[in-house]
């Protein structure tokens, strides 16, 4: 909430007496809160507007068909479909982008309709689930991308698995490490200390990568391990992409990793990293369809989805990607609200797909997209 | 301060003279003593729920909760010391900037300004609280933490040769306390300068004039004359300051590096327990995650509670000595 302090000349009158006797702080307050109408209407109306992402989550929710709640990570791809698909169908769903973890909850509570996370959840909050069995459907891949400043680096850095969980436990702490050296001949790298910035805030960003990590170095498996908030050996905690890059852009010698679509639309300097296969990709759509390719012989027709691709095999394939759910009670208790949502998933297998690039969101491969888009019939409770 | 108690006194017994003279009043009662009881149930009703909230956490950990300095989500671990070790230098330094600015800026515009420059400035002193803590967060990552690094930093630790002190050693990075001090400093100075302005500018003239009838100088009738008649409200709007500052959340977080790790240096990066409720809550999936973070929020209550509840002792007691 915002104070602002204005005190009117009619206030002072008497002032010493009654500030000296004890209700100066009681006083004080009172006579702000008279003036925070007015300055909100003012100097702080600039608040409002910033606040306006989350004011049009909850906008016309008169009018909403389906109600979902869940990962921020997707958001803006999620936005995009739900505001395209309103424009062809009329149907309105309203996505409150509250955090994976709140999205779980709100589900299980039964207070939305759909979910949305981006780690898959755990066999005790799946019990824990009101409704009855709860079904994963991947929509769309992500990827984490790894960035750091060093300016007088041009050509982009390749780095594996087992480097990156040393940078991140503190192991490795000079840029100009061997074992850096030798993922990357013929590049100068400087005699620097390496400054590792992190997420602060617990985030679906972190889950991905440190699922990673957790799969590619033992050290970190038995230390941090995976999760939505870790506890980070080294490092500065930054809040949200902006917070990370913004330390990393700043600082010389940092390196920190934020997801793909921001790096993108940020012009970030990625590194390289070396896959299962042992070759050096570079995060690009391509490469991150292609692991969810590689990791399809996991994805069979009785899978529950709740899989992990990160690291997955594929000479092309990115390692550090992953899928994002959107999480669907298997028995709808409302036939017609589970109408609208299997046909606006079989829209988002559809059409969706194709539009997710433009937001540099990887499409789901084409084969995994129709089996998903045929699981969707095994929903009970929906008018055939 | 015979004078000043009597109309204290006397206020609740004039009241009790007009009781019942009609049904307005008797209703004019009601309804304001139902606004007044409604607050202190209000907040006992917020502590409840946040206890209850945070009972899993408290109940397992007890007082290692505040004692414990490790705050690990995956191993279920949670210690708070840390964040509340954070919380609270992080307030004290921003207090112990800003004071003695703002009570520049407050003497300045009660004593020295002419009245064309006084309304102006005191004008733009106060729009520093209208602007939004996320923004003042931004200006701290793309100003102040540049400047702290590059700068502040290297010449306090270097040029003064402070860096051998425990309080100024270890790598400049830019985020860490001393950036979350200051820009706490900047955020509670206008309530900070605004109280003490106002009740500076409320010291009867007599007061004024009798300290220079005696031969003092315009020095010493602020310092020996008008700043001691307001120094319990002087000290009023420094707590309210401090209830800004142990609380405030946005800009802390973006500047204070979130390292849940405790460390004498301003130059390391801290935590608050604001940060780790605002930084952890929305992603929180274990129930115990997140009672962890209820009790932070409960030890920010107590916290908060505790500490205006020692300022409230000081003003009565600064009030008592005061003359």
């Amino acid at each position: 909430m915002r104070i602002c302090v204005t005190v009117t000349d009619s206030d002072l009158q008497g002032a010493p007496s009654l500030i000296r006797s004890l209700p100066v702080n009681a006083r004080f307050a009172a006579s702000l809160s008279i003036v925070t109408s007015l300055a909100v209407l003012t100097a702080c109306g600039g608040s409002e507007s910033s606040t306006s992402d989350s004011a049009g989550a909850v906008a016309s929710s008169s009018s909403v068909d389906l109600n979902g709640a869940g990962a921020t990570f997707p958001y803006p791809i999620y936005l995009k479909w739900f505001s395209n698909y309103a424009e062809q169908t009329g149907v309105k769903i309203n996505y409150g982008s509250v955090g994976s973890g709140a999205g779980i909850r709100q589900l299980s509570e039964g207070t939305v309709d759909f979910g949305a996370s981006d780690g898959p959840m755990s066999d005790e909050e799946l019990a824990a689930a009101k409704g009855g069995p709860v079904m994963h459907f991947p929509s769309v891949l992500g990827a984490v991308v790894i960035t750091y400043n060093l300016p007088d680096v041009t050509v982009p850095l390749t780095l594996t698995g087992e480097i990156i969980g040393d940078i991140f436990l503190g192991k490795i702490t000079k840029w100009n490490d061997p074992r850096i050296a030798a993922e990357n001949s013929g590049v100068t790298l400087p005699a620097q200390d390496i400054l590792v910035v992190h997420r602060s805030d617990g985030s679906g960003t972190t889950y991905i990568f440190t699922d990673y990590l957790t799969a590619v170095s033992a050290a970190w498996k038995a230390g941090p391990g995976k999760g939505k908030s870790v506890s980070w050996p080294v490092g500065l905690g930054g809040k949200g992409n902006e917070g990370v890059s913004g330390s990393v852009k700043q600082t010389p010698g940092t390196i920190g990793y934020v997801e793909l679509a921001y790096a993108k639309q940020n012009r970030l300097p990625s590194a390289r990293v070396k896959n299962a296969s042992g070759a050096a990709v570079e995060p690009t759509i391509e490469s991150i369809t292609a692991a969810a390719e590689g990791a399809m012989s996991q994805l069979g027709k009785d899978s529950d989805y709740r899989v992990s691709i990160v690291n997955a095999a594929g000479a092309s394939a990115y390692p550090i990607s992953s899928f994002t759910w959107l999480l669907v009670y298997q028995n709808q208790a409302d036939g017609v609200k589970g109408k609208k949502l299997v046909d606006f998933m079989r829209w988002m297998y559809g059409a969706g797909q194709q539009s997710a690039a433009s937001l540099d969101y990887a499409p789901l491969p084409s084969a995994l997209a129709t089996q998903l888009a045929d699981r969707l019939s095994t929903i009970q409770g929906v008018p055939k | 301060m015979e004078g000043v108690a009597a109309p204290a006194v006397s206020g609740p017994s004039d009241a009790a003279g007009i009781e019942g003279s009609s049904t307005g009043d008797r209703i004019y009662r009601v309804v304001t003593f139902l606004c007044a009881v409604s607050i202190p149930l209000l907040l006992g009703f917020i502590a409840l729920e946040i206890i209850i909230g945070a009972w899993p956490a408290l109940s397992k950990f007890g007082f290692s909760f505040l004692t414990g300095s490790t705050w690990d989500v995956g191993a279920g671990e949670f210690g708070a010391a840390p964040m509340i070790y954070g919380t609270v230098v992080s307030s004290v330094l921003a207090l112990l900037l800003a004071t003695p600015f703002a009570l520049g800026v407050a003497i300045f515009l009660s004593e020295f300004a002419p009245p064309w420059l006084r309304q102006p400035v005191a004008f733009l002193v106060d729009l520093l609280a209208a602007i939004p803590s996320v923004v003042y967060g931004l200006w701290g990552i793309f100003v102040l933490l540049p400047i702290l690094r590059e700068s502040v930093m290297p010449f306090l630790a270097t040029t003064l040769g402070l860096g051998a002190t425990p309080l100024f050693s270890g790598p400049a990075y830019g985020n860490s306390m001393l950036a979350a001090a200051i820009i706490l400093a900047i955020m509670v100075l206008p309530y900070i300068s605004a109280v003490s302005r106002e009740v500076l500018m409320a010291v009867p003239r007599a007061q004024r004039e009798a300290a220079l009838a005696l031969g003092a100088t315009r020095w010493e009738m602020i310092r020996d004359a008008v700043v001691p008649y307001a120094r319990s409200g002087i000290i009023g709007g420094i707590i309210l300051g401090l209830g800004r500052a142990l609380g405030e959340t946005m800009a802390v977080t973006m500047l204070i590096g979130n390292r849940a790790e405790l460390s004498a240096s301003l130059f390391a990066p801290g935590y608050t327990l604001a940060s780790v409720i605002a930084n952890e809550f929305a992603e929180a999936s274990t129930e115990f995650h997140t009672a962890a973070l209820m009790a932070c929020g409960a030890v920010l209550l107590g916290v908060t509670l505790l500490v205006n509840m020692l300022a409230r002792w000081l003003v009565g007691r600064v009030g008592r000595d005061g003359r």
